[in-house]
C-alpha cells in the first residue's frame, strides 16, 4: 500500500529558534491531559469535572498550594539528581530506592540513636542530612560501579534495586524499629522535625496550618550550586563532555569511569536528602510507602526540564500539583498515566527539534 | 516442601517470564530495545483479564492480551524508529505509559471473577513415569505453548531464512539494505511481535497461571526481570527459557522456605523470625543483579553478546552502522 504523499524528515541544519524546546514541552503537557481526558471519557468519565476537581484540589487555596510544594520539594532534589545523571547518559531510575536508603540512614540518627536526643536541633538534624545523604550515596555507587567496571545496564539495576531497598526497609520498621507491631517507627523526637512554617503560627497567624518545611530550601539551593557546577567548574565540563562525545571526552584524557560513578553517587545522594526531608519534614518517622514513586515522577520531571536545573523546579511544582490531586480522584492511576503520557510525548516531540518535517507528494518524486 | 511442587511452580510461573524474555529476545535482535516489558505485560494482562471478565470467554481475552500488547509496542516503534529518539527512555515512558492506562482502564476489576484458559493433560507424553507426571500433566495450556515456543524461536533465528534477515537487520543494518531487505519494515515486525509476546506474557498471568488482577501488583516487576534475563542469556532462546523456569523455581522455594520448622536438618531462621522472609523476598531482585554482571562480564570477555546495531537507529544514507 502506497500513500500518495510521504513524510519527510530533513536534519535541521541551522540553530533551533530559542522557544521551540519550551514550545514543545508546553505542548507536551497540554497534549497529555487532552489525550488523558480522552482515555478518562471513553471508560464514561467526565474529564472536565475531573480536571476542574484537579486544578481546585491544588491550586485552590494556601494550604493546598503549600501541600504542592511540600509535594514538589522531593521532586525537585531527585529530578536535579536524575538531570545531573542523564547529562553523562546515565538514567538512574533508582531514585526510589536511594530516597528510601536515605530515610533509613538518616532515621539511624534517631533510631539508634547516633547522637543523645536532648542534643541541640542543628546537630541533629545536619547529622540526619549527613546520612541521608551517605545513604543515598552509597546506593549509588553500586549501579555506578558495575556499570563503570562491567558495563552492566544501569537501568535494570537501579530498579532492581529499588524493590531491594523497600524490602530492606520493610525488615526494619517490621521488625526491630517497629512501634509497638506497626509498620513504622515511633515517631521522631521533636529535635528531629525540620523547621514548617506552622511553628510560626503564634507570631503570624497567616502560617497557621501551613505544612511548609524547610526541605524546600535544600531544593532551592541544590538547583543553584548544580547550575554552578555544570555552568562553571571543570567537573561539570568534563561531565557534559562526556555526555555530548564520550570519545572526544576519552581522547582529552577523562577518567569516563570514576566519572561514571560520581555522578550515580551524587545523584543518589540528592535523592537520598530528599528522603531525609520527607522523613524530617512530613512523616516524622520511618514507615511504609513514604514515596509516592518520587524516583518515577523525577525521572520525568528531569526530561520534562530538558535537564535544566531551574526548569526542574518549575515542572515539580507541576507534578507537585498532579501529585495532591491524584491523592483525592478516582481513577487512581489517572495521575499515573498523565506521567506517562508526558514523558512519552516529550521524547517524541524531540523530532521536531532535530528534524524539519515536510509533506512531499509522492508524483513530484517521480518527476 | 517438595523438589517436585517447586519444580511444577517453577515451570508454570516461568512461563510468564519466557514469553516476554522470547518477544524481548526477538525484537533485541532487530536492533530494537524496549524496555517498555513491564508495561506491555501490566496492559496485557489488564486487557486480557478484561475482556476474559465481560465476555466471559478466555480465549477472547487471550487475543485482547496479546494485540494490547503489541499495539502499545507500536507507540515505541514510531518514536524509536522514525523519531530516532533514544531507545532506553522510549521503553522507560512505554512502561510509565502502560502502567499508568492499566491502572486507569483496570479501575474496579480486582476481586472480579473472568474466564480462565484451560488446564490439561498431555495424551500419551503424560503417561510416561514420573516424567510425564511433572511435566506434561494438569498445566495451564500456556505452559505447553512455552515448550514448545522456545525451540521454535531458536530455530527460527538461526536455521531459517527470515531469522537471517533479522540478525542482519539488528548487526549491520546498512548491509541488510543494500541486499533489498526493509530495515524499517522489520524492525516494526519485531517490535510489534516483541509486543504481543509481552502481551501474551501478561495475559498469562491474569487469565491463566495465577489468574486476577492486582493492579500495579499484577506484574511486580517481572517484566523488568525479563529483559534481564535476555541479557543473561546473550539473546538466545534456551538459556533464557533455563533461566525463566529457575526464577519460577526461586519464586516458589521463598515461599515454601517459610513453612517448615527445620530445613537441610538445621534450624529454619525464616520459620522462627518473619521479618527475616524480607530478605527472602529480595532474592530474585538481587540475583537479577547478580546474573546480569554474569552475563555482561562474560559477553564482553568472548566478544558475544548484543546485536551490535542494538539501540543505534538506522537513518538511511547516513554514516553509520
Amino acid at each position: 500500500m502506497k500513500l500518495p504523499f510521504r513524510i519527510q524528515l530533513t536534519r535541521r541544519t541551522e540553530e533551533i529558534p530559542k522557544w521551540m524546546p519550551l514550545a514543545t514541552s508546553v505542548g507536551a503537557v497540554v497534549a497529555a491531559f487532552i489525550i488523558s481526558g480522552i482515555v478518562l471519557w471513553s471508560i464514561g468519565g467526565d474529564p472536565i469535572r475531573v480536571f476542574g476537581f484537579f486544578f481546585r484540589a491544588s491550586f485552590g487555596s494556601w494550604g493546598a498550594f503549600s501541600d504542592i510544594i511540600v509535594k514538589a520539594t522531593p521532586l525537585i532534589l531527585i529530578g536535579l539528581g536524575c538531570s545531573l545523571a542523564f547529562r553523562m547518559n546515565m538514567i538512574n531510575i533508582g531514585a526510589e530506592g536511594q530516597f528510601y536508603m536515605g530515610a533509613f540512614f538518616a532515621s539511624l540518627v534517631v533510631l539508634v540513636p547516633l547522637v543523645p536526643m536532648d542534643s541541640p536541633r542543628v546537630l541533629v538534624l545536619s547529622l540526619m542530612g549527613v546520612m541521608g545523604i551517605l545513604g543515598g550515596a552509597v546506593y549509588g555507587f553500586i549501579p555506578g560501579f558495575l556499570k563503570a567496571k562491567f558495563n552492566v545496564n544501569e537501568v535494570i539495576t537501579t530498579l532492581m534495586l529499588n524493590y531491594v531497598a523497600v524490602f530492606w526497609n520493610n525488615y526494619w520498621i517490621f521488625g526491630k524499629y517497629s512501634d509497638a507491631g506497626f509498620q513504622m517507627t515511633p515517631t521522631f523526637e521533636k529535635v528531629a522535625w525540620l523547621p514548617r512554617l506552622a511553628d510560626l503560627a503564634k507570631q503570624y497567624p497567616v502560617f497557621s496550618g501551613i505544612t511548609l518545611h524547610l526541605g524546600v530550601v535544600f531544593g532551592l539551593v541544590a538547583a543553584v550550586v548544580l547550575w554552578l557546577i555544570l555552568k562553571y567548574s571543570r567537573w561539570g565540563y568534563e561531565i557534559n563532555l562526556i555526555g555530548d562525545n564520550p570519545k572526544a571526552a576519552e581522547y582529552a584524557g577523562i577518567n569516563i569511569a570514576r566519572n561514571m560513578i560520581l555522578v550515580m553517587m551524587v545523584s543518589g545522594a540528592l535523592a537520598g536528602l530528599a528522603g531525609m526531608s520527607e522523613i524530617t519534614g512530613v512523616v516524622h518517622r520511618l514507615q511504609e510507602r513514604i514515596s509516592t514513586n518520587y524516583g518515577f515522577s523525577g525521572v520525568i520531571v528531569a526530561w520534562l526540564a530538558k535537564l535544566n536545573p531551574f526548569v526542574v523546579i518549575l515542572v515539580s511544582i507541576l507534578f507537585g500539583a498532579l501529585i495532591v490531586a491524584g491523592r483525592e480522584i478516582q481513577p487512581s492511576g489517572l495521575s499515573f498515566m498523565i506521567q506517562g503520557t508526558i514523558l512519552f510525548l516529550v521524547i517524541s516531540s524531540d523530532v521536531l527539534l532535530r528534524y524539519r518535517i515536510s509533506i512531499v507528494k509522492r508524483q513530484e518524486e517521480i518527476a | 516442601m517438595s523438589f517436585e511442587v517447586i519444580l511444577r511452580a517453577g515451570l508454570a510461573t516461568g512461563t510468564i517470564l519466557i514469553f516476554a524474555s522470547l518477544g524481548e529476545i526477538l525484537a533485541e535482535r532487530s536492533g530494537v530495545m524496549n524496555l517498555g516489558v513491564e508495561g506491555m505485560m501490566l496492559i496485557g494482562a489488564m486487557a486480557a483479564f478484561k475482556v476474559a471478565f465481560t465476555t466471559q470467554n478466555a480465549w477472547l481475552g487471550l487475543l485482547a492480551g496479546i494485540l494490547a500488547g503489541g499495539i502499545l509496542s507500536l507507540a515505541h516503534g514510531v518514536v524509536t524508529i522514525h523519531f530516532q529518539a533514544d531507545q532506553t527512555v522510549s521503553g522507560l515512558s512505554l512502561t510509565f505509559l502502560g502502567t499508568g492506562l492499566a491502572l486507569v482502564l483496570g479501575e474496579g476489576l480486582t476481586g472480579k471473577n473472568a474466564a480462565i484458559l484451560p488446564s490439561l493433560d498431555i495424551p500419551l507424553l503424560s503417561s510416561i513415569p514420573w516424567f510425564g507426571r511433572i511435566f506434561f500433566t494438569d498445566f495451564n495450556i500456556l505452559v505447553y505453548l512455552g515448550y514448545i515456543l522456545v525451540p521454535l524461536t531458536w530455530f527460527y533465528i538461526h536455521k531459517t531464512r527470515p531469522g537471517m534477515h533479522l540478525k542482519a537487520v539488528g548487526e549491520k543494518p546498512s548491509a541488510a539494505d543494500t541486499l533489498g531487505i526493509n530495515v524499517y519494515r522489520l524492525r516494526y515486525i519485531y517490535t510489534f511481535i516483541g509486543g504481543c509476546m509481552a502481551g501474551l506474557a501478561g495475559a498469562a498471568i491474569s487469565i491463566a497461571i495465577s489468574p486476577g488482577w492486582y493492579s500495579s501488583l499484577t506484574t511486580s516487576g517481572q517484566g523488568w526481570i525479563a529483559i534481564a534475563l535476555v541479557i543473561f542469556a546473550h539473546w538466545n532462546p534456551f538459556p533464557a527459557a533455563l533461566g525463566g523456569y529457575f526464577f519460577g523455581m526461586l519464586r516458589r522455594f521463598t515461599l515454601d522456605l517459610q513453612g517448615p520448622m527445620t530445613f537441610l536438618g538445621m534450624r529454619n531462621p525464616f520459620f522462627y523470625d518473619h521479618n527475616l522472609v524480607f530478605f527472602l523476598q529480595m532474592t530474585p531482585f538481587i540475583l537479577t543483579i547478580i546474573a546480569l554482571v554474569w552475563g555482561s562480564s562474560t559477553a564482553r570477555r568472548k566478544r558475544r553478546g548484543a546485536p551490535a546495531a542494538l539501540g543505534v537507529p538506522y537513518i538511511r544514507g547516513e554514516r553509520g552502522l
